[in-house]
């Protein structure tokens, strides 16, 4: 193992054989304290690999906190194309006095850690290999305003890294342009940042960890974005027109960057917009613009996360009731209450599944990628005014927050689909029209907007018990053939929303089902318990509730099968349950997650190879 | 729409060329005597007078008695009875979603100063053009016969209970607000109630109008503050209301040492002649200062208390297009490929 060295005395005669290699596969661990400045360096080092062409993921691990607090940031580098969290830190970057020994601890034998000199961590232990750097005194001659050294010094370690992992300097001054845009100043000054800690590091160290980033050619045309700006794109393409929202994290940055794309790419003709945003009071007010604005004919929809969701809730009813269409994105954070503000869960599929009093049951969509998270907004506008009813898209805190690469994302081939909207024409030709009556018999009715000029246009809409023509009823039949009606409606809907992917696809006896981000997990623990524990699995990502006659098939196929997600209950798995034939509920298993942070590969792994022994013993 | 051709002898038309029987609902459910029916009979006949195009109106309400009444006048109008409280936000997405529908809200005691008084409130804060109605009784019938946030000091229920806490007046706040044309009114009194209304369609921003609209069944015995004979005994208009609708084109002598003229957005006149007082119904701090010298004094002040011709509305405010958001065709809505080819340049 590598040894402690002293700054600036080791002789590069006199170093220890260098242990195997282990190019562009490894974590790295940046430990900062948030507010000072290290998420731009962070996402220079990120984009520094990305531009290498080395697959690359990043995850902020962040405080409820405007500054002050510990904050981490993890890069993960995989030639195989692994982007899911890796449990273990390789590369360590310690700037953070308060958090730097624990952070030291945690690190697996073999590990390396740069670090803040006055942190003095050197003699914490004896397998690691340290690599000092007074960043104080660096940063000094590059920065002459005092002020400004604080949020500088971070970017020194970009430097420092670039030059320990062998990461291009030019691609992190490159990085550095598009991270600062057209604050030239401000590029500048870090780019001398970064070449002095480039340049000390060369000067001072001799590479003693076996970490290596070398160029790969896997990234060609590809693009970096987060889940919630992805989202963004894909409400404007769906054509948005009214956006109502409250903030909240973490959820704000998906109407912050649609109002930024809105201003650019939704101005009419006439230099007007064709668009509303309009901050609301709270999250129930949201939701009731988003209704009415539904009702009026608008493409409408809100961002919010769980606690929001708990407040939508009676206006989720009405709306179900009353059938008006609604886009929710829920981006879901840790719960129950406040929770974790700022940590990632998948925790709000039952809720959002039932949300509100009554029977009530809505369309879920879950997006496990950026990607879905642009074609899946499209989808929910659309859902939502087909099926006359509030769509929830259940994203999370680690796919819209944090940095993701992707594919560039496909222009949307399908017209808008608004739906069973009659006109003043289509009123001429039919006299008149019963607004919930099954007409086509697939449960969904037929519309018309408030201000149709036609004298038979109008309807009166009512959160209270209603018959066909829309007018007020306590009528026991009309009750229930209305709620009958509702659910050939929810019937209907499996056809039309998105299929499952069969991610893995065989001939195995053992079936794993996730969906959203607890995808990445498996893409790699899939490979995980076929190479190292010859258990081949097919894997099928649920992509939408409800279920698709698909994941039917796949639980009737197979002999077990493990629903993974990131929540306590099992929610999803729950929800399966309820859905399935009741020979088939024995084969479920679950393996759950839910502390915060984003799920690995590792623990899914280890929680299907425990069971499958279990199961095995049981024979 | 022109109808400028003479009718024949027969029902009388107005200048949309449409009876008033085209602005009526369905029957009303409420019980015989209600100060609400008197208010859907207002608005009928506002609405006839003033010409409105019924498909033109979109009508919303929260919950309560006062928000069954949407279903009582206009049924050619789309009409939405949404949930308690929670009216103003629906209103405000039907208002973004198309700018050209004439919104009318009606809202009751409970429905506003309770369990919808955030909502309300930034309504009022907007400037959100609409109509919105109090119909207020003090008193929440559905349930039978609580008190509610507008009840008065002192006042007292038909079970004998006092009432200790002090009453929200909405005209106020709606005043400190922002709201653009407040007026308070009396369900008994047809002539004032008809030309508020009358000047409130013809306002472009929120016309917030707090109706007292006594209970029969559970409010309006001895010792209440919102019965009718209450109501009668202590109504004090602070001025004379008129109005002169824009396409009327009649000249009707005023004096101007009396009356103030009031332009409105569509070319309509709103005559307040002075009564008792003299009374600046466009001076923003003299109408709290009355409202509040009124509290002191146990007075039921009615009449216009506000009006502000001049504020934006909040339609107007977030400049949209022409064509209302509802219509707007995909052409409008969806950026080029082009478009999302630079957005995808821009992140690699």
């Amino acid at each position: 193992m590598a040894t402690t060295i002293e700054l600036g005395v080791q002789e590069k005669s006199a170093r220890t054989p260098q242990p195997a290699r282990k190019v562009n596969d490894f974590s790295i661990q940046v430990a900062t304290v948030n507010g000072s400045g290290s998420q731009s360096a962070n996402t220079v080092l990120l984009r520094s690999i990305f531009q290498m062409g080395v697959p690359v993921s990043g995850k902020n691990l962040f405080p409820s906190n405007i500054a002050g607090l510990p904050t981490w940031y993890t890069i993960r580098a995989s030639k195989h194309g692994y982007i899911a969290r890796k449990k273990e830190i390789d590369f360590l970057v310690a700037m953070n006095a308060e958090t730097a020994k624990e952070d030291v601890m945690s690190l697996m034998p073999g590990a390396a850690c740069v670090y803040d000199e006055p942190l003095k961590l050197s003699g914490l232990r004896q397998d690691i290999t340290f690599y000092p750097v007074p960043f104080d005194k660096l940063v000094a001659p590059v920065c002459p305003e005092a002020k400004l050294r604080r949020l500088v010094k971070n970017m020194l370690y970009v430097g420092v890294v670039d030059a320990l992992l062998g990461i291009d300097v030019a691609e992190s001054e490159k990085a550095l342009v598009k991270q600062f845009g057209k604050k030239k100043k401000a590029a500048e000054l870090n780019a001398a940042a970064v070449r002095a800690g480039y340049d000390y590091a060369i000067a001072t160290f001799t590479k003693q960890d076996p970490f290596w980033v070398e160029r790969m050619n896997e990234n060609q045309g590809k693009i970096i974005v987060d889940g919630n700006a992805a989202a963004a794109l894909g409400c404007m393409f769906a054509g948005v027109t009214v956006v109502t929202w409250y903030p909240i994290t973490p959820s704000s940055s998906l109407v912050e960057t649609l109002i930024d794309y809105l201003k650019e790419y939704r101005i009419g003709p006439d230099g007007k917009a064709t668009f509303a945003v309009v901050q609301a009071e709270d999250e129930l007010a949201a939701a009731g613009m988003v209704l009415g604005a539904g009702w009026a004919g608008a493409r409408s929809m809100t961002s919010t996360s769980g606690p929001g969701i708990s407040l939508m809730a009676e206006f989720i009813g009405l709306g179900y009731y009353t059938e008006l269409p609604g886009v929710f994105f829920d981006i879901q954070r840790v719960g129950p209450s406040t929770g974790l503000p700022t940590r990632t869960m998948q925790g709000d599929v039952l809720s959002c599944a039932f949300l509100s009093h009554g029977d009530t049951k809505h369309i879920l969509l879950f997006p496990a990628s950026v990607e879905e998270c642009f074609s899946m907004a499209i989808d929910a506008f659309d859902l939502a005014e087909q099926f006359q009813t509030p769509v929830f898209v259940l994203s999370d805190l680690d796919l819209g927050m944090n940095n993701w690469m992707a594919h560039p994302f496909t222009y949307p081939e399908k017209p808008i689909a608004r739906g069973k909207v009659l006109n003043e024409e289509d009123l001429k030709r039919l006299g008149g029209f019963a607004r919930y009556k099954d007409v086509d018999g697939d449960g969904i009715p037929y519309r018309t907007l408030p201000g149709t000029a036609h004298p038979n246009a109008a309807y009166f809409t009512r959160g209270s018990g209603h018959n066909e023509k829309a007018q007020y009823s306590e009528r026991p039949d009309d009750y229930v053939n209305n709620m009958d009606r509702l659910s050939r409606k929810f019937e209907t809907a499996r056809k039309f929303v998105p299929a499952p992917v069969k991610e893995v696809s065989g001939t195995s006896k053992i079936g794993i089902i996730a969906y959203g981000t607890t995808h990445w997990a498996l893409a790699e623990a899939c490979d995980q318990l076929l190479q190292e524990n010859n258990i081949a699995v097919d894997y099928l990502r649920v992509r939408a509730y409800p279920f698709t006659q698909e994941v039917h098939d796949f639980i009737k196929n197979h002999d077990r099968v493990y629903v993974v997600e990131q929540n306590r209950d099992a929610q999803l798995f729950q929800l399966i349950k309820l859905d399935i034939a009741a020979d088939q509920v024995t084969k479920l298993r679950s393996v759950v997650h839910y502390n915060g942070l984003p799920i690995d590969a590792r623990s899914v792994t280890d929680a299907v190879v425990s069971q499958e022994i279990i199961s095995q013993e049981a024979k | 729409m022109s109808a400028t051709t003479t009718p024949a002898p027969g029902p009388k038309t107005n200048h949309a060329g449409l009876t008033v029987l085209d602005y009526r609902g369905s029957k009303t459910t409420l019980c015989a005597g209600c100060g609400h029916n008197a208010i859907t009979e207002r608005l009928i006949d506002a609405m006839y007078e003033m010409g409105v195009q019924p498909e033109n109106i979109a009508k919303l309400s929260g919950i309560g008695c006062s928000s069954k009444t949407p279903a009582y006048f206009v049924s050619r109008a789309h009409g939405f009875n949404s949930v308690h409280g929670r009216m103003p936000s629906v209103a405000t997405g039907v208002a973004l979603a198309n700018q050209k529908l004439m919104l009318i809200g009606v809202s009751g005691d409970g429905d506003t100063a309770s369990i919808g008084i955030g909502q309300f409130i930034h309504l009022m804060r907007r400037n959100l053009p609409i109509i919105y109605i109090i119909e207020d009784n003090g008193v929440y019938g559905l349930t039978k016969g609580q008190f509610s946030a507008t009840a008065d000091l002192g006042s007292k229920l038909k079970t004998g209970v006092i009432n200790d806490l002090p009453p929200i007046d909405t005209c106020a706040l709606a005043i400190q607000l922002g709201a653009t044309f407040v007026a308070r009114s009396f369900s008994g009194d047809k002539k004032q109630l008809l030309n508020l209304l009358k000047a409130g369609i013809a306002h472009r921003g929120t016309v917030m109008i707090d109706v007292i609209s006594p209970c029969v069944t559970f409010n309006d015995h001895e010792g209440s503050t919102k019965s009718y004979k209450y109501s009668k005994d202590h109504d004090e208009p602070v001025q004379e209301i008129g109005f002169v609708p824009g396409f009327e084109n009649i000249d009707v002598d005023y004096d101007d040492g009396t009356t103030a003229d009031v332009r409105m957005h569509d070319g309509s006149h709103l005559r307040l002649r002075k009564l008792d007082r003299d009374y600046d119904a466009t001076d923003k701090v003299g109408a709290l200062q009355l409202l509040a010298e009124a509290h002191e004094k146990g007075e039921m002040l009615t009449g216009v208390f506000y009006v502000n011709t001049t504020a934006p509305s909040f339609i107007e405010q977030l400049n949209l297009t022409e064509t209302s958001l509802a219509r707007m065709p995909q052409e409008l809505t969806r950026p080029s490929r082009q478009a999302l080819d630079e957005i995808m340049e821009e992140l690699r």
